[in-house]
């Protein structure tokens, strides 16, 4: 930021609001300051604390991919004050962002390999900033598997890019949703995730995997990556906690001796089983 | 820089008191408040407590206030304007009569504060501040800087050290370049230093462990059930944290009176259980056990190995404090002696 | 003293509760609270005049009842919070076995409500002379005296909640101070948010607290929260003539009512 004061926000307007599904809404938000929003970049993995004055900030991954200019965009599921609060602007209305902060996804160091993407339900949006970084830069990499499953097809979020990486032959898109929240005329898997991804049956070779749901789907996920003969160090997830400051110091984050807002979002396996369970 | 050795008479220092004050400075040093010593303003020596060791608060609110405004803002039909907290206006302080674990305090906050991204609002107050201790002649039971790497007289975050020989007079040492601003206030306040052995003056604080061997012992022990045994009587207050010299948890708070507001932050303490809560009701540290073990893992374990400080200056204030005496040094003393 | 420490003894050993909470020596020629399961470190219970801690919340943290059956050394202020919190639900009758001490200084186990009502029964429960003497006080002092008295005691506050966390009575898994949708209570330590904590948790401890007075104890800066718990209860047994924790099954008093009640509005 080009102010001393660290805790000062841009100011951000509204530009476009997306209902992804019931209560998640994605912001596409342009910086007030033009000469701020030029200078402004980020890196895919990192994040922002977006303020609503008056009723506090919360934390959101920076979920358009870094590779794209002009704007930011976040997408959040309303659940307390903040996101409730930030649920009822509109196109036009102003909100804060602080950021960005955290660290960043290797993707340089993917390069020539395959990338296996596994997500679940409301985390999607830190994939897919990823997810776009990478297809926008395709010929990096060699094959794309995107695993994307939700609790029902109305939950399925980013519905009109999925139709997008659906169409391109250069994209291997598999849907799920749980059993029980298939649509009659759904045509996609349906199961849990790591569940689809047993039978999936991705290979590790040479393939980089980038994991993020809710606890209950990784937890799940991990084990199948590891019977299929994925390293740890190749297996990449991202961590959320409770967090005020967001560039460690307020302490909130603090699992182990990283701070996920520092040391994280962004961690491989190897580095999530030298923490404590603590998040 | 070299510490500069030189003497005052308590004359001269309720003269440089007078000269500070005139210089703009306001003088913060301990005061008797009913049945408590802790900090307040002074314009005069006679003001000061005597015969303390140290103050119930440490003196962080000097750089880290238990309240700060951050930024305030207007939110109007036409948009949204935000103004500074107006950093210039932090006054010129002299905290006289910190205690050198005080001091060192400053050099763990510092650590957390200007880690990759510098605080100003903390910097900016800590630049206006000039640290005047007095090294301690005596302890209490509470007391264990010797075994945090501290010391009676230690000089680490203090700009000027005094220390109070037998005559009344002080030996003052010069230790930082706010120091020397201060000394060339009034020089001729300042004599030579006597030829006296410092140590001769200081307490004698026992050593009780060794702060590095805990470091490494308290890691092994993440999975112990020491934590559930030690913490078995902690209410989970915020009473050690807010009065730790070390302690810089903060939480940020909105406060809204219709158009108008301010964007602030307060003291906050890891031993609360909300402090971890996730609003999706998921809360890692679910249990009051598991938050003590955070508070002393964090103080001397991930501090000393992400930022090379210790979370702790052995000042003792936790275990005054503390409603149901969890005595922090008693714990470590604990830990220190546990088979892994 | 003796008789604490054996009575602990042949609870533990006959396995009828698996924790003893009481009072044992502490670093610095005081006591703290001590939580004995094994009967050989029922040597470790001590009980003087230092013993004045109310141990009552211990018996709902999750580390302490995970330990299974509780014994308590109560003390009166503790048999009577035993029976408000029995009052609210927070523990069932004969849930607790209560090591108390009658007026004439005997050990006696009490493990039912009933038996703690009748020997808290024994024991004048009214304000002493010199707490009222130091109510008379603030109460001579004008509006605007008073006023400023309290906002310069409060403004010592740094909403470490030491008070809440000493008190049994606050046992809210989700304090109103902690819910934020509504803010109800402001978080920061400044005049307005200690007004309203300290004023609002008083109101939520009328006709509750047994003045047992932990959280002026506990208060690390020293504030005279003893004499909001001396009013709540002067006005509480003045307007209601009643008694908070003389009974487990006594209904809140704010919000019963009965026939006989003065205001005519109910009729």
């Amino acid at each position: 930021m080009n102010h001393q004061n660290l805790y000062l926000p841009y100011l951000m307007t509204i530009e476009k609001v997306t209902e992804e599904a019931p209560f998640v809404k994605t912001f596409r938000l342009k910086f007030k300051n033009e000469e701020e929003g030029s200078r402004f970049s980020f890196h895919t993995g990192q994040f922002g604390e977006y303020s609503v004055l008056g009723e506090g900030e919360s934390t959101f991954c920076v979920a358009s991919p870094s590779t794209r200019k002009g704007y930011i965009e976040c997408t959040f599921r309303q659940m307390g004050r903040v996101t409730t609060a930030l649920s009822n602007l509109e196109v036009g209305d102003t909100i804060g962002f602080r950021g960005p902060y955290g660290n960043v996804f290797p993707v340089d160091d993917w390069k020539g390999r395959n990338i296996l993407f596994v997500a679940g339900g409301i985390a999607l949006p830190p994939m897919r900033s990823v997810i776009w970084t990478c297809l926008d830069t395709r010929d990096n990499f060699k094959d794309i598997t995107i695993l994307y499953g939700a609790r029902s097809v109305d939950a399925l979020v980013y519905k009109h890019e999925l139709k997008e990486w659906n169409e391109r032959p250069d994209v291997n898109l598999v849907l799920t949703v749980d059993p029980g929240g298939e649509t009659p005329d759904w045509n996609g898997q349906v199961g849990f995730v790591p569940t689809i991804l047993d039978k999936l049956s991705p290979s590790c070779e040479n393939t980089i995997a980038v994991v993020c749901g809710p606890p209950v789907m990784i937890k799940y996920s991990f084990p199948v990556l590891k019977r299929l003969g994925f390293e740890d160090e190749n297996i990449f997830t991202t961590l959320e906690n409770r967090m005020k400051c967001g560039f460690g110091k307020c302490g909130r984050c603090n699992v182990g001796k990283v701070f996920v807002c520092k040391d994280g979002p962004v961690f491989t396996l190897k580095q999530l089983n030298e923490l404590p369970a603590e998040y | 820089m070299e510490i500069q050795k030189k003497s005052i008479s308590k004359a001269s220092l309720q003269k440089l008191i007078e000269k500070l004050n005139a210089n703009g400075r306001k003088i913060i040093a301990p005061v008797k408040k009913e049945n408590l010593v802790e900090f307040g303003f002074i314009s005069g020596l006679e003001q000061m407590a005597e015969d303390y060791i140290l103050t119930n608060q440490s003196a962080k609110s000097a750089a880290f206030p238990k309240f700060e405004k951050l930024f305030s803002y207007e939110v109007t039909k036409n948009g949204i304007t935000q103004s500074d907290s107006g950093n210039t206006e932090f006054p010129e302080l002299v905290l006289l009569g910190v205690r050198p674990c005080d001091a060192d305090g400053f050099t763990s906050l510092s650590a957390i504060f200007t880690w990759d991204y510098h605080d100003t609002q903390y910097t900016d107050r800590l630049n206006k501040t000039t640290l005047i201790s007095i090294s301690c002649s005596k302890c209490d039971d509470y007391c264990f800087c010797t075994s945090v790497d501290g010391h009676p007289g230690n000089t680490k975050g203090s700009d000027i050290q005094l220390t109070r020989l037998e005559s009344g007079d002080y030996l003052a040492e010069i230790i930082t370049e706010k120091g020397i601003t201060v000394m060339n206030l009034a020089p001729e306040l300042f004599a030579n230093a006597p030829a006296v052995e410092k140590e001769k003056y200081l307490a004698l604080v026992p050593s009780r462990f060794k702060a590095g061997e805990i470091a490494g012992k308290i890691k092994s022990l993440f999975e112990n059930d020491i934590w559930i045994e030690q913490s078995l009587r902690c209410l989970g207050c915020g009473a050690c944290a807010f009065v730790c010299p070390a302690c810089a948890c903060f939480d940020i708070q909105d406060e809204s009176k219709g158009k108008n507001g301010i964007r602030l932050r307060c003291w906050d303490s890891c031993g609360f259980s909300l402090f971890t809560l996730h609003t999706s009701g998921h809360n890692p540290r679910e249990v009051q056990s598991q938050r003590w073990r955070q508070r002393l893992m964090h103080k001397f374990s991930y501090m000393p190995e992400r930022l090379d400080v210790l979370g702790c200056v052995g000042c003792g204030r936790c275990s005054r404090a503390c409603p149901v005496d969890m005595n922090i040094m008693e714990h470590l003393i604990n830990i220190s002696e546990v088979q892994a | 003293m003796l008789e604490i420490r054996q009575k602990a003894k042949e609870l533990l050993e006959s396995g009828k509760v698996k924790v003893v909470i009481g009072y044992g020596k502490s670093t610095n020629n005081t006591t703290r609270a001590v939580f004995i399961r094994k009967p050989e470190d029922a040597e470790k219970l001590v009980l003087d005049e230092s013993c004045v801690q109310n141990l009552a919340l211990y018996l709902y943290k999750h580390e302490v009842k995970h330990f299974g059956k509780e014994a308590v050394v109560a003390s009166l202020p503790v048999l009577r919070s035993m029976l408000q919190l029995g009052a609210e639900n927070q523990i069932k009758d004969q849930e607790v076995i209560a090591i108390a001490l009658t007026p004439e200084k005997k050990v006696v186990e009490l493990s039912t409500f009933a038996e703690i009502e009748k020997h808290v029964s024994l024991f004048k429960h009214d304000l002493t002379a010199e707490e009222k003497q130091l109510l008379k006080k603030i109460n001579a002092m004008t509006l605007e005296d008073r006023w400023e008295y309290w906002n310069k005691e409060f403004s010592k506050c740094f909403k470490c909640y030491a008070c809440r966390q000493s008190c049994p009575m606050c046992y809210c898994p989700r304090c109103a101070a902690e819910v934020n949708n509504p803010q109800w209570i402001p978080v920061a330590p400044h005049q307005h948010g200690n007004l309203e904590w300290h004023l609002m948790r008083a109101m939520h401890l009328a006709g509750r607290c047994i003045n047992c007075g932990d959280c002026a104890k506990a208060c690390p800066v020293n504030i005279p929260l003893n004499l909001l718990t001396y009013q709540l209860i002067e006005e509480i047994n003045n307007e209601f003539k009643y008694t908070a924790g003389t009974s487990a099954s006594q209904n809140y008093v704010l919000s019963t009512w009965k026939l006989e009640d003065k205001e005519s509005f109910i009729r």
